[in-house]
């Protein structure tokens, strides 16, 4: 299945990629797959949404898709169908905060 | 003829300024990473053109990135696909700092003292500095908060705790200063391999000489204060230290208060804060080629981190301290309240000395005269971070 992630400005920038990037990933779609997917192909986001080691998100960072906050959601959790079936892009959110 | 290229990195990118030897007129390119805070940059001494950078952001964590044409182009090392060559072996990761825990190599993992006195494990934020090894420009030392030094030998593709300095076992009397726990200063010994000295806040000095498998605490004389016991072994906030390379026993420190010197590779220290106006600071750095000529920048009091009387002030000791000048020319004498941060201090090896510092009103200026005139090389920058200068023949 091919699968839309968001990106923000900055891991864009990093990974030398647009707004959006395509993956393929097979099911289940769950944020941990979708991840897995993400970071083999870019392996320089390693790291930069989720903690190396504990695998837990980075507390600034968020997921959100079809107007819900899936951040809290267990990563094994399969995503929507709308996601899973790429009609709707996966988000992932830099915290708002300034200076 | 010679070029000076300064490596400056700032609260919102990193920007690189370029002369010739006249230092005279500049030309700037940046902002390099826009918009991530570049806590420090640093050239390789065996080859000019490998730059390691460090990029940090409070939401997307840590990235190392790599020069090899002199700053020009840059790559996360490691952070690319597989080559079709490595049998499909997943790419090494230049970002990962993990501290060791291997009950060959390093010990369980400690803990350190949290502000509120209590114990709490060690928790990895940022590289704060990086130190490219003298003679091999695939080698390099980063400096990490919470405190460790990690190597990588593999121009930063990966990195390895040198797990002896944690293992000294004072660990859990460390504690992190308003800034955090911070390793920020790594010093290599050009006349011997296997000596590095280092200083953390707030833990003071160490040094190994080993190359990094056993370290001890070298704070002996350092007095402080705002600790139960002002002569501790360890639990003193070292700002910086610096060392001139023609004479590596001899150390220069600017304390949290107090500038000391040591004549024994830190074995011992002394005072040397003599008629300086307030002896608290950041940075300390030494004149290439007069190794009893120092610098600093006085700022007013630990609870006002700004220079005294909005006067921007550097102080020059000829003497190896105690005898203090201001240096004015050129610089700001009112209204002016920045901060020099301890790694934002920088001189160059051509003659006359160079030197060169950056504020955190995100100007940096120099000297071409060895302080005796100053000069904005270039301001309006976000605020400075860190000040690194490469003299290219």
């Amino acid at each position: 299945m091919t699968i839309r992630v968001e990106l923000p400005q900055h891991l864009r920038t990093l990974a030398k990629v647009g707004r959006e990037v395509q993956l393929e990933v097979q099911a289940p779609v769950t944020l941990r797959s979708v991840l897995d997917a993400l970071e083999a192909h870019h392996p320089v986001l390693r790291g930069t949404i989720r903690d190396h080691v504990t695998l837990q998100r980075r507390a600034f960072l968020r997921f959100f898709a079809c107007e819900e906050d899936l951040s809290h959601h267990s990563t094994d959790t399969p995503l929507p169908d709308a996601v899973a079936s790429g009609k709707e892009p996966l988000l992932i959110i830099g915290a708002i905060a300034g200076g | 003829m010679s070029k000076v290229r300064v490596l400056v990195g700032t609260r919102k990118g990193a920007f690189i300024l370029t002369s010739d030897g006249k230092r005279e007129k500049w030309d700037v390119t940046g902002p390099h990473f826009a918009g991530w805070e570049m806590y420090h940059l640093k050239g390789s001494p065996s080859d000019p053109n490998r730059i390691y950078a460090s990029q940090t952001s409070g939401w997307f964590g840590q990235i190392i990135q790599v020069s090899k044409d002199g700053g020009k182009t840059w790559d996360a090392p490691g952070g690319g696909m597989p080559a079709p060559g490595d049998g499909g072996m997943p790419p090494k990761i230049s970002n990962k700092f993990v501290y060791d825990t291997s009950g060959e190599t390093g010990k369980p993992l400690t803990t350190h003292q949290w502000y509120d006195g209590t114990q709490h494990p060690w928790e990895f934020k940022r590289v704060w500095h990086l130190e490219p090894s003298l003679t091999d420009p695939d080698t390099v030392y980063a400096g990490v908060e919470d405190a460790a030094i990690f190597r990588s030998s593999d121009g930063g593709k990966s990195w390895h705790e040198l797990a002896g300095l944690r293992g000294h076992g004072t660990g859990p009397k460390w504690q992190p200063g308003a800034g955090g726990m911070c390793l920020h200063t790594i010093i290599l010994d050009p006349s011997n391999p296997k000596r590095i000295f280092i200083a953390i806040s707030a833990a003071g000095a160490f040094r190994t000489d080993n190359g990094g498998k056993n370290w001890k605490p070298i704070n002996r004389g350092l007095h402080s204060q705002y600790i139960p016991d002002p002569n501790a072994e360890v639990g003193h906030c070292v700002h910086h230290v610096a060392m001139n390379p023609k004479r590596p026993n001899v150390l220069f420190m600017q304390k949290h208060w107090d500038i000391m010197r040591s004549d024994d590779a830190g074995d011992s220290w002394k005072e040397v804060s003599g008629n300086i106006p307030t002896d608290f600071g950041f940075v300390i750095d030494i004149h290439a080629h007069e190794p009893d000529t120092i610098y600093v920048v006085p700022i007013k009091s630990d609870s006002e981190h700004f220079v005294p009387e909005g006067k921007l002030r550097v102080y020059r000791s000829r003497s190896g301290g105690n005898e203090w000048e201001a240096l004015t020319k050129g610089l700001p004498q009112k209204d002016c309240y920045v901060n020099v941060l301890r790694d934002a201090m920088a001189v160059d090896s051509l003659d006359k000395c160079g030197v060169y510092f950056g504020t955190t009103g995100g100007q940096v200026y120099a000297s071409a005269d060895a302080g005796d005139t100053w000069a904005p090389i270039v301001r309006d920058l976000p605020a400075v971070y860190s000040v690194e200068v490469q003299t290219l023949s």
